[in-house]
């Protein structure tokens, strides 16, 4: 104790490294101790990586919906797989992972500009269930040997159902979007300077 | 006279009022054909009550609301349906809605009208499911449901009743102040009636109205009913003072809180034209069916006020004001700050067309192209909902939807001040209402992915579960199937048919203790029993005598006498039985002392062990000639069953087995030929 306290006094060198040493042992061991205190069960980038996607569960992205989607994504794997998300959901993507944005990747298909339900001719419908089986947010409603329907609000558009009909009875419709759906467009955007060249505009203030 | 509040921003645009207030309301001639629109504002859309060809009369109803929100719509004139379709509406959008067209007769046959003038002996809810029938929906602005906004189930402490009209251009309510204002008045204590007579009702004016001011203070100065007061507070114009938040904070000094209602503050507000639709709905049962519509600008010769039936087309509207149409700049529904242009005027009225206008080149400003923002504040200056609207526009430009939530997008009433004000010309409000409309959207969407997770989700739990059945099933039925091989092997194996045997043996002892075992106990409880029934027939017995020695009545002595021959009866049968049981077990043992092994597993224990022995005993080619005629047997009632079976997989199963067989019964044979050469 004692020749090691006056090592101490007479070189201050092996005071400050003894004070680090102590330091780095109390934080390295607070440090350890809070990982193991406040471990995170489960992958939460993986639950906010699927809140951004459409959950259309199309599977056109590769995977069999969405979250696995989410979590190829979240192990590394390019997030402009997804055509019902579009170029939103690349960006919104992109902003929470703090990557660049990029083009859609029309690999995977198109992205569309309107929304679709499925619909089904009711008369030709043979009551073989195959749609059933195929809808991945059980948005069908039947039973074998009876008529089926599409429940339009729970449907997704994903168009899974429409080629496993063997009858070919299930179309894809326009979501149609009456008065209900309507809603101001932004105006065009004013130029930087006064003189710049206007798309002309109908829209008044 | 009431102390008034003074609210923030505001501006004070031309009024622009006095040219249509120059003649009494007047009626309108009746057009020939009339457009009810399904929807007459946001919510949902009603359903039509008529088929088309029915004839209606005049306040008849023809469309339900669907429940809980919006209003029943009824025919404005008598006459035939004679479509129910799309036709463009009076919306922004231009887009085509559901509408019912009625043919006019021109005969305005009224329905039997149901007048109530003794409304307050009413139940409240029958007056509430009233005002929804009679379709009275608020005349001042979004058209909300009358009867939703009554049916506050809050404490309510002020009723304002709004008579603000702070909109350039538009007198519609003026108007009605000026020439209905008892009506109205009536109006105020059906509403009164249903919010349990808050404790203050209050008018909220403009002083810019000073004729209706006076026919108000005439009218509550008439009336027969004092205990319910009436207060008027007249503060100065500034436009928008009608908007409800502001109209509060005028009139009370309190702010609304952002995204509360005035009920959260025991306020409701209430349009002076929807209290006056509420009267006529109530005391004289005419539902709503026509509103006063200002129809003004000076493309028109003459400008007035109308009492318009709902689905008048405006061309009809215009044409009676004798429109000019080539001075016509721009046709505007609504007023010149919150309304909106009209693509067309080939369209019909709703319930909250309160006022049209057709102004020429000189009303309307001529369009100048937006500017980049300067900021100079003025904008923020203007605002009455004390927002930033410089900020605002920024982030609406760039859709940054959180930024716009966390400035409070959602509190501004649209009432375009800040466009109004803004040098760089900017179209702000349309910015907002964009915003607006696309973060609701946005809300929505969410909404249902969150939904399609959910669902989706479920579903790939139920396909795991059932997947996890099923393997469960097969598991099991593959364990029951490995069970039974293992001992098909066992009884197959000579090594193990001793072990067999001494289970059987076993089993077989076991189930002759137990039998062993029944006897002495069945004699135990007899003899236990006869003990009992001893006892008892002696206790009778001497219950008798005493009874007799006693004297005791004939009765109690006869029953004591049965009770004693019962136990006598009793003791005998128990003995009988015991005597039985000697017998028969001195026989059974008698037997097991000649032949020990006679019953059923026993003499299978025995033929087991003498087929083991004589297989023993067996030469080996003798074994093989054996096993090969149990083979043959075999092989023989596959055959059979095989021409049987007509379910051709089971056959292929049948013959694929009768296949092996037949190739072990081969190998057998050619080994069993092997051996005897061998010997
Ligand atoms: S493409 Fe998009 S919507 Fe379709 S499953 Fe993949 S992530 Fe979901
Ligand atoms: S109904 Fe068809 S299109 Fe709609 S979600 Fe189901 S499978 Fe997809
Ligand atoms: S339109 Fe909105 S932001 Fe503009 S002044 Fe009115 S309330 Fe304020
Ligand atoms: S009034 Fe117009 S120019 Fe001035 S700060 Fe507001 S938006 Fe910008």
């Amino acid at each position: 104790m004692q020749p090691l306290w006056e090592l101490v006094v007479a070189n201050p060198i092996a005071a400050a490294v003894l004070a680090l040493v102590g330091l780095a042992l109390l934080f390295g061991a607070l440090l350890g101790f809070a990982a193991e205190r406040f471990r995170v069960e489960g992958d939460p980038i993986v639950e906010q990586i699927d809140a951004l996607l459409p959950q259309t569960q199309c599977g056109q992205c590769g995977h069999p919906g969405c979250r696995p989607y989410a979590e190829s994504i979240a192990a590394g794997e390019a997030i402009n797989k997804c055509p019902p998300g579009g170029q939103a959901t690349i960006n919104a993507l992109a902003a929470l992972l703090d990557l660049p944005a990029p083009e859609l990747d029309d690999e995977h298909g198109e992205a569309s500009e309107v929304k679709k339900v499925a619909y089904i001719r009711e008369d030709e419908c043979i009551g073989c269930t195959k749609c059933i089986q195929a809808c991945p947010v059980d948005a069908i409603l039947g039973s074998a040997k009876m008529m089926h329907t599409v429940i339009a609000a729970e449907c997704t558009g994903c168009d899974l159902c429409v080629e496993p009909c063997p009858v070919d009875c299930i179309d894809m419709l326009p979501v149609e979007t009456g008065i209900q759906g309507w809603q101001w467009q932004l105006p065009p955007r004013p130029g930087l300077i006064a003189s710049d060249r206007q798309p002309h505009s109908g829209a008044a203030a | 006279m009431r102390k008034v509040w003074q609210t923030p921003g505001g501006i004070h645009p031309a009024e622009n009022k006095l040219q249509s207030v120059q003649q009494p309301i007047q009626p309108l001639p009746l057009p020939p054909r009339l457009w009810v629109a399904l929807n007459q504002h946001a919510g949902a859309v009603a359903k039509p009550l008529v088929a088309v060809g029915e004839r209606v009369l005049k306040g008849q109803m023809i469309a339900r609301p669907q429940p809980d929100s919006g209003t029943a719509l009824h025919a404005p004139s008598s006459g035939t349906v004679v479509a129910i379709g799309p036709h463009p509406i009076a919306h922004p959008s231009g887009l085509p809605a559901d509408c019912i067209e009625i043919v006019c007769d021109g005969l305005e046959q009224w329905i039997d009208r149901d007048r109530h003038p003794d409304y307050r002996s009413l139940p409240r809810s029958e007056l509430l499911v009233m005002i929804s029938e009679r379709g009275v929906a608020g005349l001042g602005g979004a058209g909300f449901p009358t009867a939703i906004k009554l049916a506050s189930d809050r404490p309510i402490e002020l009723l304002l009743i709004n008579a603000t009209e702070c909109e350039p251009y538009i007198t519609a309510d003026d108007s009605l102040l000026r020439e209905r204002a008892e009506q109205m008045l009536v109006g105020i204590d059906i509403a009164s009636y249903l919010l349990g007579d808050p404790a203050e009702r209050v008018i909220g004016i403009e002083d810019n109205k000073p004729e209706a001011i006076a026919a108000l203070r005439t009218a509550i100065a008439a009336r027969s009913d004092k205990a319910a007061a009436i207060e008027l507070a007249i503060f100065p114009t500034k436009y928008p003072s009608g908007g409800e938040k502001q109209l509060i904070q005028i009139v009370t000094g309190r702010e609304l809180p952002s995204g509360a209602l005035p009920a959260e503050l025991g306020i409701v507000c209430q349009n002076v034209g929807t209290l006056y639709a509420l009267k006529r709905a109530i005391v004289d049962g005419e539902p709503l069916i026509s509103r006063i519509t200002t129809v003004t600008g000076k493309a028109c010769l003459r400008n007035g006020n109308y009492e318009t039936l709902i689905g008048t087309p405006v061309s009809a509207l215009l044409g009676h004001n004798q429109l000019q149409p080539q001075r016509l700049a721009r046709l505007i529904m609504g007023g010149p700050m919150m309304g909106v242009a009209l693509p067309s005027s080939e369209l019909p009225t709703v319930k909250t067309s309160n006022c049209f206008i057709a102004a020429d080149a000189s009303e309307v400003a001529p369009e100048q192209p937006a500017q980049p923002c300067i900021r100079c504040g003025l904008c923020a200056e203007a605002c009455p909902a004390s927002l930033l609207p410089q900020q605002l526009y920024w982030h609406a430009q760039s859709q940054q939807h959180e930024k716009l939530e966390a400035h409070n997008l959602f509190d501004c009433i649209e009432c375009g001040a800040c466009s109004y004000v803004c040098p760089s010309n900017i179209p702000l409000v349309q910015y907002f209402r964009a915003g607006k409309g696309e973060i609701r959207q946005q809300r929505a969407e969410k909404a249902k992915s969150d939904f399609a997770r959910e669902r989706f989700e479920f579903r790939q739990q139920r396909l795991e579960q059932q997947e996890r059945d099923k393997q469960a099933k097969r598991e099991a039925r593959k364990l029951a199937a490995e069970q039974a091989k293992a001992a098909q092997a066992q009884g197959d194996n000579g090594a193990a048919e001793d072990n067999s045997a001494a289970a059987l043996i076993a089993a077989a002892q076991a189930r002759a203790a137990a039998r062993m075992a029944s006897p002495q106990q069945q004699r135990d409880k007899l003899t236990r029993a006869i003990t009992s029934s001893r006892a008892r027939l002696q206790a009778a017995e001497d219950k008798l005598t005493q009874a007799q020695h006693d004297g005791a009545d004939h009765s109690q002595l006869q029953a004591l006498q049965a009770a004693q021959a019962a136990a006598a009866q009793k003791l005998q049968l128990a003995e009988q039985k015991l005597a039985e049981l000697a017998a028969t077990d001195s026989a059974s043992s008698s037997d097991a002392s000649a032949a020990p092994e006679l019953d059923a597993a026993s003499r299978a224990i025995a033929k087991a062990r003498d087929s083991a022995a004589a297989r023993e005993a067996m030469s080996p080619s003798e074994k093989m000639a054996s096993d090969l005629a149990a083979l043959d047997k075999r092989l023989a009632k596959l055959q059979e069953k095989l021409e049987l079976c007509e379910d051709s997989e089971q056959r292929q199963l049948l013959e694929s087995s009768a296949a092996k067989l037949q190739a072990k019964r081969d190998a057998l044979h050619t080994s069993s030929q092997g051996d005897q050469h061998g010997i």
